[in-house]
Order: C-alpha cells, then sequence, then structure tokens
C-alpha cells in the first residue's frame, strides 16, 4: 500500500486539476495534455524535462538522506543559491581574469566549490541545532531567505556586470566554463548524467554502508541509535552536510549549465519542489529519479499552461501544494481506519 | 438452580491464517471471582482476552455476560457493558497529564476537574498513588500502569481484565493492590487476573484456567495447587531448576565511585554519590521501584550520554574498568572493553520494532568496517535464535513481529555473543513467561559462573532472591549499602524500597527531596 500511494496522490490531483481549470473556464484535457504529453512530445522537450529534472533529483537525494534520519532540511532552496553563488562567482572571477582553459579542470573545480558551499551553508543549520538545540526547520528555512537577499546583494551590487546596461546579472561566463550538453538540440548537460550516479552513490550509501545503516537506525529509533552508540551530533552533521553538498552542486550545476551567468532568479523553487519529490519517493533514492521526472513535467507544464492557454503561473505550484496534500492525505488514510461514532458508548451504556 | 455466571465462554476459536490461537475455549468467571489465566507467551492469552474486549471477534463459539448471550462490535461497546482493561503495553498519551489521558477515555459528561478529583480519590482509597497534573513522559513505567489501572477502574467495571499488572510494582504496592483486588471483587466485580507468577496466582486468585498452545489444559483451584502442578500444565513438564555455585571473592572488575547527576529538573531522575562495587563471578542485584533512577544509572554505565555534552558536564564521580576510569568512553568503547547493557525497553532502544532480526544484529556490532555485511550480520542473528531457542521464523522477521519474551531472548543472546566480561541487564524477564524467564536466569547464572561480573536491575525481588548474589536498594536516586542475599529478607528489602533507610540515615533535607521524587 505504501508503494500504491503516490500512485493514487498523483491521480487524485489531476482529477482535483481537471476540476479546477475547468472551473477557470478552460478545457481540462487541453490542460492535461500540457502537464503529461506535450513535455515528451519530441526529443527537444524531454531534454527540457531532464534539464529541470537534474536540480530537483540532487536536492531530493540530499533531502531524503535528511528525513530519514529525522533531520528536517527544508533550506535546500538556500544551499542551492549558495552553490550557484560559489560557483557563479569562481566563473565570474575566472572569465574576468581570462583563466578559461582547460574548461574541464575550472568547471570541475566551480562544480566542487558550489557543493562545498552548500554544505557550509547547511552546516550553519547543523552548528546552531548541535550547538544551541535551534530548531533546524527554522534556521534552514530562514537561511534560504538570508541566501536570497545574499545573492540579490551580490548582484545588484559589487557583482554586477559593468557592460550590462544595469542589469542585475553578472557577466556571461566564458563558453569554456560551461558544461558540456548532453547532445545537440537539448539543453540538457552532463549535470544530468552526474545526478545519475549520484542516486547510484546515495543507493550504496544507505542500503550497502554502516554509516547507512547508522542513519536508518538513528531516523527508526533514536534511542536504539544511543543504546549502540551511534552518535547522534555525527549523524546530524554527516545527513546535513551530504545535503547541503548535493544542494549546492545543483545551484552550480544551474549556473554553469542552462544559465551561463548569475542573476537573481537562478532557481525556481528547486529547493523547495525537491521536498515534494522526496516524499513522493517515498524517501528513496531511486525512486527520487523517477519522481524527478514527474515534477520537472509539473513544473514545464505550468510554464506551457502559462503560454498556450494564459493559466496563471501560480496554478503550477498549486498542483504542486495538491499533489503533497494528496499523498498526505492518502498515507493518513492508509495509516488509519476511518471511524463513524454516533455516542455508541451511551446508547449502549443505556441499554444495559 | 444453578447460579449465573459472570462471563462464560464456550467453545471460542480464533484463527490467523493457519494459526489457530485460541481453540474451542471454555472459561467460566464466577461473579466476585479473581480468575487466573495462565499460560505461556503464545499460549493464547492475549488473544483470548482481546476478544473479550471486543477488540477482535471470534470465528467461532459463544460468549456470555450475566447469561445475555454478546457479540462485541468494538471495544468501546464492551466498555460500555462493564469490561475494563488494563494491558501489559500502556496506550498513554506522552506528552499529556495522566488526568488528561484519562478523560480522554471517559464517557463525554466527564470533566477534567472531576477526573482529577476521582483519581485523587482512587489514590486514597487504593493506594494508588499518581499526580493528576504530571505529565506521562515524565513518568516511570511503575507509575503509567497505576495511572492504566486507575482509569480502569474508574469505569466502574463488572469484569476488570489485568494483564501483568505486578510486575512493575514493589512487593508492597503489590499487596496494596491484591487488597484493592479482593476489595473490588467482594464488591460483586470479577477479576481476570493473567500472571506468570505462580505465587502470586495462588495468594490472590480463587480460580485457575490454564492455556497451552491456543487449548485449555485444565482448570484448577489455585490454592491447592504447588508450582509444579501448575508449571506442568502451563508448558507440558516442569521447568529447569536453577543451579546456583558458590562464588569467589577477588578484586573488583566494575567499580562506581560516588556517581552524582543532578537532575534537570523535579520531575527527572538524578543519582546522589551512587557508589557500589561488581566482583567477577557475581550478580549484583539493584532493587527499587523504577523511576529511582535506575534508567539514569544504567544509562551512565552503559555510557549512552557520552555524547551529550550538557549532560556531562553535570556529571561527577567515577566508573572504573579493572581499575580505569572509563566514565568518558562512549558506548561502543565500553562494548570493545566487554561492558554491554540491555536496556527493559526492548523495542525502539535495544531493537528496532522495524527493523529485522538480522538488521538488528548491527546495534551491537563492534566493527569499524564501511561495508555493510548482510551476510555476516544474518549469520549471526541465526545463530542467536538457533542457540537461544528464540522461536522466530528466521533471521529476516521484524523485531516487531516477536513476542515480548522470545523478543529477550533474542536481546540476551546478542548480548551474551559477545562474550561479555561485564553484563548490565536492567529487568531482564519483565512480561517474559516462565519458561523463557527460567532459561534467562539459568544463562545469567552461567555467564557468572563463567567468571563475568553481573549487574541486575530489577522490580522483581522474586528474581532477585533467586539469582543475585548482594543486592542494593536504589530510592530517590541513592543507593543502599549492600546487603548478601542470605542476610535479606523480602519485607526488609521491601521496606528499603520505600526509601527507609534513607530516612533513617539522612537529614531532613534530604529526606524531603526524597518525598518529592517519590510522588
Amino acid at each position: 500500500m505504501a508503494y500504491l500511494s503516490p500512485m493514487i496522490s498523483i491521480a487524485l490531483t489531476f482529477m482535483i486539476a481537471a476540476l479546477v481549470v475547468t472551473a477557470m473556464g478552460k478545457d481540462p484535457v487541453k490542460v492535461l495534455s500540457l502537464f503529461t504529453l506535450e513535455p515528451v512530445k519530441d526529443k527537444r522537450a524531454i531534454g527540457e524535462v531532464m534539464l529541470k529534472a537534474t536540480p530537483l533529483m540532487l536536492c531530493s537525494l540530499g533531502l531524503a538522506f535528511c528525513f530519514r534520519s529525522n533531520v528536517w532540511n527544508i533550506g535546500a532552496e538556500g544551499q542551492f543559491l549558495l552553490g550557484a553563488i560559489g560557483a557563479g562567482g569562481m566563473a565570474m572571477w575566472l572569465t574576468e581574469a581570462g583563466m578559461t582553459r582547460p574548461g574541464w579542470l575550472w568547471v570541475s573545480l566551480a562544480l566542487l566549490l558550489g557543493a562545498i558551499a552548500g554544505a557550509c551553508w547547511a552546516g550553519i543549520t547543523a552548528w546552531f541545532r548541535d550547538k544551541a538545540h535551534a530548531n533546524e526547520i527554522l534556521v534552514s528555512l530562514m537561511l534560504v531567505y538570508v541566501a536570497n537577499l545574499l545573492l540579490s546583494y551580490l548582484v545588484f551590487g559589487p557583482w554586477k556586470d559593468p557592460k550590462g546596461w544595469n542589469f542585475p546579472q553578472t557577466l556571461r561566463f566564458a563558453d569554456s566554463l560551461s558544461i558540456g550538453r548532453l547532445g545537440p538540440g537539448m539543453r540538457v548537460h552532463w549535470g544530468f548524467v552526474l545526478a545519475l550516479i549520484s542516486a547510484g552513490v546515495m543507493v550504496w550509501l544507505m542500503y550497502f554502508t554502516t554509516l547507512g545503516a547508522r542513519l536508518r537506525v538513528g531516523g527508526l529509533a533514536p534511542d536504539a541509535a544511543r543504546f549502540a552508540g551511534f552518535s547522534a551530533r555525527e549523524s546530524l552533521w554527516t545527513v546535513l552536510l551530504c545535503s547541503g553538498a548535493f544542494a549546492g552542486l545543483a545551484g552550480a550545476m544551474e549556473v554553469l549549465g542552462p544559465m551561463g551567468q548569475l542573476t537573481p532568479h537562478v532557481s525556481t523553487g528547486y529547493g523547495f519542489t525537491a521536498i515534494i519529490v522526496a516524499f513522493i519517493a517515498r524517501l528513496h533514492p531511486l525512486a527520487c529519479v523517477l519522481a524527478s521526472f514527474l515534477l520537472s513535467m509539473l513544473m514545464i507544464g505550468g510554464e506551457l499552461a502559462q503560454s498556450r492557454v494564459g493559466l496563471s503561473a501560480s496554478v503550477s505550484s498549486m498542483f504542486q501544494g495538491v499533489l503533497l496534500m494528496m499523498l498526505l492525505i492518502v498515507d493518513s488514510f492508509i495509516h488509519y481506519r476511518l471511524a463513524w461514532r454516533k455516542h455508541a458508548g451511551k446508547d449502549a451504556a443505556q441499554h444495559a | 438452580m444453578p447460579e449465573i455466571l459472570r462471563l462464560r465462554l464456550q467453545g471460542v476459536s480464533k484463527s490467523y491464517g493457519s494459526l489457530r490461537a485460541n481453540d474451542k475455549i471454555d472459561l467460566d468467571i464466577k461473579p466476585g471471582s479473581i480468575h487466573a489465566v495462565l499460560g505461556e507467551n503464545g499460549a493464547g492469552k492475549s488473544t483470548l482476552m482481546k476478544l473479550i474486549f471486543g477488540l477482535l471477534q471470534p470465528d467461532e463459539g459463544d460468549m456470555f455476560l450475566d447469561g445475555i448471550p454478546i457479540r462485541w462490535q468494538s471495544p468501546e461497546q464492551a466498555r460500555a457493558y462493564g469490561i475494563a482493561m488494563v494491558f501489559q503495553h500502556f496506550a498513554l498519551f506522552e506528552s499529556l497529564s495522566v488526568a488528561e489521558n484519562v478523560w480522554l477515555g471517559m464517557a463525554k459528561h466527564w470533566t477534567l476537574a472531576a477526573v482529577s478529583t476521582a483519581l485523587e480519590t482512587l489514590a486514597h482509597q487504593y493506594g494508588l498513588a499518581v499526580d493528576p497534573n504530571a505529565l506521562v513522559h515524565r513518568l516511570s513505567v511503575g507509575e503509567r500502569q497505576r495511572v492504566e489501572i486507575a482509569r480502569g477502574l474508574l469505569a466502574r467495571p463488572r469484569v476488570m481484565i489485568l494483564d501483568e499488572p505486578t510486575s512493575v510494582l514493589s512487593p508492597q504496592a503489590a499487596k496494596a493492590l491484591f487488597a484493592m483486588l479482593r476489595t473490588l471483587a467482594s464488591e460483586g466485580c470479577s477479576v481476570i487476573y493473567i500472571s506468570h507468577k505462580l505465587h502470586e496466582i495462588r495468594e490472590l486468585c480463587d480460580d485457575c484456567t490454564v492455556l497451552r498452545q491456543g487449548r485449555v489444559t485444565g482448570r484448577v483451584d489455585p490454592r491447592r495447587c504447588n508450582d509444579e502442578q501448575l508449571s506442568a500444565l502451563m508448558i507440558g513438564g516442569a521447568p529447569p531448576p536453577l543451579v546456583r555455585a558458590k562464588r569467589d571473592s577477588a578484586a573488583a572488575l566494575f567499580a562506581v565511585d560516588a556517581l552524582s547527576v543532578p537532575a534537570i529538573d523535579e520531575a527527572s531522575e538524578r543519582l546522589n554519590a551512587v557508589s557500589f562495587e561488581l566482583m567477577p563471578g557475581e550478580i549484583l542485584g539493584i532493587a527499587g521501584v523504577s523511576g529511582n533512577g535506575q534508567g539514569l544509572l544504567l544509562d551512565m554505565l552503559a555510557g549512552e550520554p557520552s555524547d551529550d555534552s550538557r549532560l556531562m558536564r553535570r556529571v561527577a564521580g567515577h566508573i572504573r574498568f579493572q581499575g580505569r576510569a572509563i566514565e568518558t568512553l562512549g558506548v561502543r568503547s565500553r562494548r570493545r572493553l566487554g561492558i554491554i547493557a540491555v536496556p527493559a525497553e526492548r523495542l525502539g532502544r535495544a531493537t528496532v520494532p522495524e527493523l529485522s532480526l538480522a538488521d538488528n544484529m548491527f546495534l551491537s556490532d563492534e566493527s569499524d568496517a564501511w561495508q555493510l555485511d548482510h551476510r555476516k550480520l544474518r549469520d549471526a542473528a541465526q545463530a542467536v535464535i538457533a542457540d537461544f531457542s528464540v522461536k522466530a521464523p528466521g533471521p529476516e522477521a521484524l523485531a516487531s513481529d516477536l513476542s515480548g519474551g522470545n523478543l529477550q531472548k533474542f536481546i540476551m543472546g546478542r548480548a551474551l555473543r559477545s562474550a561479555p566480561k561485564v553484563l548490565l541487564v536492567s529487568q531482564p524477564t519483565w512480561g517474559v513467561d516462565v519458561g523463557a524467564s527460567a532459561q534467562i536466569r539459568q544463562q545469567l547464572l552461567a555467564l557468572r559462573d563463567a567468571g563475568a561480573a553481573i549487574l541486575v536491575i530489577s522490580e522483581e525481588l522474586d528474581e532477585l532472591f533467586q539469582i543475585a548474589d548482594r543486592f542494593h536498594v536504589m530510592y530517590a536516586g541513592h543507593l543502599s549499602a549492600p546487603i548478601l542475599r542470605e542476610d535479606a529478607t523480602l519485607e526488609l528489602i521491601g521496606q528499603w524500597m520505600g526509601g527507609s533507610w534513607l530516612l533513617a540515615q539522612q537529614a531532613p533535607s534530604v529526606a524531603g527531596a526524597a518525598r518529592r521524587v517519590h510522588h
């Protein structure tokens, strides 16, 4: 049943989506086809789905790792932005300095820097939770806003391209400082392959290493982890740094891949959407891959619905929200039974 | 004219798949009688009680309450007709207060204040002292059970079912409970009393139905039976006798020297200059009503809080193993030295309920390898299952699927497998059937005879008298002087469990603190 519930939730979401769209006076069949068929109609479209699935995959892998250990990092968005700032800042500096060859080396280093920046940002959350017993949900969420403002400050201020007609963006990075594309006619880059490999690494880490087993015990039964002598502090730092690095890597790929420069709008909410991905995937790394495609299609469908039939952009966010709600609702019905009480106790007592 | 029975079961059967948990059970409970239902784990007692309490519906057979046929649709219905049940595993909301917990299960016309008053009245009437305003997560196991019993009593039941109620009570409290049950019975309420403790059943009950493998194997008057006869009905043979050996004196292997941990707040446990020595080849018992610091003591000895710098900063005193101070070492370092702990909480602490037995072997795995060796864990679990006669389908069975006794056999087996030099056990046979208890106690004795030092924290005085060479009694975070088993009597230890030694020897300020912790 636990594996069926994402399917039921998806079906219910589409039903509700159809009702909402009809109520808005649009043709539900047409709109739904924008979310389902249109994103996979040709090679270019599929490439777009893969492109958007890449950051979702990376962020959700890290989040699944955290959530399994009962560490509720919901600030992947902020860690993503820091990764983008780290890698983007480095690429900008290299372009200005003219150090653009060999491209593969600098790109690798920039990706690494992005991952480190993301991990450090998540490390702030870990530090507050460890030293001050602060709630990691609040800290990680609030750090998203800090990261957003930091990015804005940089691109509106010191990092603004002097030749950019005062637009809030950095200069365009040198062509050699971008991640290679997977094929002609597609914007998806090698980062996609790296994300798939990361999913494999996460499977190995979670199910075939003692570290994964310790974290699993800690997530299922904290007292048992204490009894076994597995340090809760170690787990906290491990999962937060790891998930921060994944999100940071995703952010770095976004600026070195499709963007090619830093702007205030690096992310379209990948870090938050990844939370839904992780839950739909039941926190399983391989399922995260599949769920990333699904949410990527939803994001693209939302854009298409906006341009083709004039639906508001928020409709797609609403569908994401409905999907998560449905998942939680379906889960509740799977775990609990609905019972109707009509003062049964009182009636029986009167008969007695 | 024959007397109408309070509760009558005729040919009641219940199957789970191919397993016949109850096979044509007949049960006759007279009004005002205290009726024991005796049987090993897996004998079908729980299933039978669930049928009576409406949690399950029988496949066949008839049930009558006061001569009227009954067929419950739900426990609410059973409750409304005056059947109350106190479960062995408590159903309490940790974050709510005692009164709120009780209130939740009551009929709508009760107010919270009325529940509090009623609880206080019960506390007076039956000696079930619980503070209605205390939060449940602060309560010890023993106190939680009192809440459950009080909750059952508030419903003014016609039939009250108690599942192993005394396992967490001091002898005096158990006596008070018995007196209360007798009062209840004299008022006409029938009591169904499930227990493994034969002497209790003989002392308390006037009737007894014995189950084995889902069938009734006997209906006896327990007051006229001895242990052997009851055991024979229950397990089809007498349990193996315990063999004790003389202990030799030597230097302490494990010692605790003035260990103090102040309480964080009034409700939490504390340790007050606790000192004791553990010799090789001896079993040292720590008696006491739970909630008096035993949990914290075991935590500290096992090294669990070593990760918690805020707690560790407040700790004073030393723990020594072979003369070396080890209080700063973590659980795994101590385990490598041969110091193994077995906590009282079997599910959620000693094991992870959702994981298989094989995966649960990982909790006590000492290796530092990166790679998880599934085969090694599987083989180890298989060996424990075979060597300690754990009734489990195999290493892939989930920990939560095992009965309490079998899970405890598995946990003890896992601990013994690492050949401990010092074994720290809490409540080794709590809720475990006679056969498994005897086996576990025999293993402890065998380990003792092999030269290991064993600390047994238990609320069951019978158990301590059976296996321990010396005792201490714990009260309000203080540890009494040691007493040899030969010098101890049940009455004396019972008094000590109430803190008499402490009040006599300490200043009034300590006595005040002790009283506070006690309530």
